[in-house]
């Protein structure tokens, strides 16, 4: 089995980005899109800050049909289509309402839940007796697989259109589903992403688990602190990221330009057993997930360049990190150059997974590694295993070949994906 | 309210809901609402909603049934705009 998986389009609406020029330069100079949330404020939440993408609603005219937008209300929905669109056209493609179906074309995109303010609106309406006044577009935005089931109408695609939900590893396993698909020969490419609304009503329930930072109101930019002494918890982030993922022949054929490949993944579960619970990962199965990654992608964990963590800013940064040191079975002295993208973003829970492989593919493309950024106090736990000179907290130039990516949910699920900068080798 | 004022009313309710806005030009009583202005049926419930707020009604779903072209939209409009009345 020698095909060859290449990533040639990429679309982000993130909370320090909307659009890959602006992410790009975000993610380069470490700018936080972290901002005061006076919503929160109001509902008396102890986290008072959020991620929320700068997004123009109006610009979604270009992207549907007039009578498609007219109606549309779920946010979720909104970012996925004008991140998956612009995957799609990033990758040199157009797309009109008269193409055929792409039968060799599917789409993996996911969510955690579907958009509440959809939800609410029908819940009021129908206790009010007006089930009637719902009309015909309710339901479309408020099934699990609304996001995916706008972006392939939109783009006629035919090969399999699937919903994936992992907690906050859904978008890597999107991405490493579509991988799948187009390495077994299923698929010639995979419109692959995820998408999350910023939600009162999630990330109320979040904030009662106590798991959201609160001790940075004020200073909404410094509030996301992965891997510092400082981490008091994740900052609420949302948004949507959408990767083209392609046979490499295929891609050559038409002549698309590549970002990255990659090289394979690995989607596992601890089971719930051994220390892992609802919440909590169970070590061996995050261990084993990223070994079996290393092992499937055939890559040596001593070329490993970068780890893009998952590292939400919680107590399980530093237990994250001790798999890490496990699984590429590293010292301090060895141990590669780490970041996490949730210290400018928050936390996008399934859409966190797909907005950082788009970094991930971007670190390779453009060969950078972005800073950490709220590391002035990192924690000396964490430092003792990875050594200080792993945690850039500035933007690095440097040649980096291959990546590790994961990402770790609820349910005790994880996903790892390698990439590799590509290299046309016949 | 007479007809004709209806039929420009309708054209407004009828709008999002018609790709080709040009097709709303030449509308009168035998435009049927799927076959010519290729209104997506799903939407023909949207349109009765719209139209139940624009004029004050409540279309129930027989007469909602009838709603297939123009002409059968004016008549139910009016209808239900007199049972108001009366």
């Amino acid at each position: 089995m020698n095909r060859r998986v290449v990533i040639t389009g990429l679309g982000v609406v993130a909370p320090n980005g909307t659009g890959i020029p602006d992410f790009l330069q975000a993610i380069q100079n470490g700018v936080s899109g972290i901002r005061f949330n006076p919503q929160y404020e109001a509902l008396n939440f102890n986290c008072q800050v959020s991620g929320v993408p700068v997004f123009e609603w109006n610009h979604l005219e270009n992207y549907v049909t007039e009578v498609s937008f007219h109606g549309l209300k779920g946010q979720g929905i909104g970012y996925a289509i004008k991140a998956a669109l612009d995957a799609w056209t990033d990758a040199g493609n157009t797309f009109d309402t008269e193409n055929d179906t792409h039968w060799d074309t599917g789409c993996v995109f996911g969510n955690s839940v579907s958009d509440t303010s959809v939800i609410k609106n029908i819940i009021a309406r129908v206790d009010a007796k007006e089930a009637k006044k719902l009309g015909s577009r309710v339901i479309e935005q408020v099934m699990n697989s609304g996001a995916t089931a706008y972006i392939s109408g939109r783009l006629g695609l035919g090969n399999k259109v699937i919903t994936n939900s992992a907690a906050c590893a859904t978008g890597s396993q999107a991405v490493l589903m579509g991988y799948e698909y187009i390495k077994y020969g299923m698929a010639k490419r995979m419109l692959v992403g995820s998408t999350e609304h910023v939600d009162p009503y999630i990330f109320g329930a979040f904030d009662s688990m106590r798991v959201l930072s609160r001790k940075f109101n004020s200073v909404p930019g410094q509030a996301s602190r992965p891997m510092s002494a400082t981490a008091g918890g994740f900052i609420p982030g949302s948004g949507a990221g959408a990767l083209v993922l392609e046979d490499l022949d295929f891609a050559l054929a038409r002549g698309a330009s590549i970002y990255a490949e990659i090289l394979g993944g690995a989607n596992n579960s601890g089971g719930q057993r051994n220390g892992g619970s609802m919440t909590a990962p169970n070590n061996e199965g995050v261990i084993k997930c990223i070994e079996d990654a290393i092992t499937n992608s055939n890559v040596n964990p001593h070329d490993i360049d970068l780890i893009s963590g998952h590292l939400t800013a919680t107590l399980a940064d530093k237990m994250e990190i001790r798999n890490w040191v496990a699984a590429l079975g590293t010292d301090s002295s060895k141990f590669p150059l780490t970041n996490s993208l949730k210290s400018m973003t928050g936390h996008c829970l399934s859409a966190a997974g797909s907005i950082e492989c788009i970094a991930v593919a971007l670190q390779i493309f453009h060969q950078f590694i972005h800073p950490n950024i709220n590391l002035e106090d990192p924690n000396p736990e964490i430092v003792e295993m990875t050594g200080m000179d792993a945690l850039p907290t500035a933007c690095i130039k440097k040649e980096i070949n291959i990546v590790a990516k994961a990402n770790f949910g609820f349910g005790d699920v994880n996903t790892c994906l390698i990439f590799s900068k590509f290299r046309n080798n016949g | 309210m007479d007809r004709q004022s209806i039929l420009e009313e309708l054209k407004r309710v009828l709008t999002p809901y018609t790709a080709n806005k040009e097709d709303l030009n030449s509308i009168n009583d035998d435009t049927d609402l799927i076959k010519d202005l290729k209104i997506n049926s799903a939407n023909l419930i949207d349109i009765i909603i719209d139209a139940e707020a624009k004029y004050g009604i409540e279309i129930d779903a027989d007469s909602a049934e009838k709603m297939s072209n123009v002409g059968s939209c004016i008549n139910v409009i009016i209808e239900k705009m007199q049972q108001k009345e009366g």
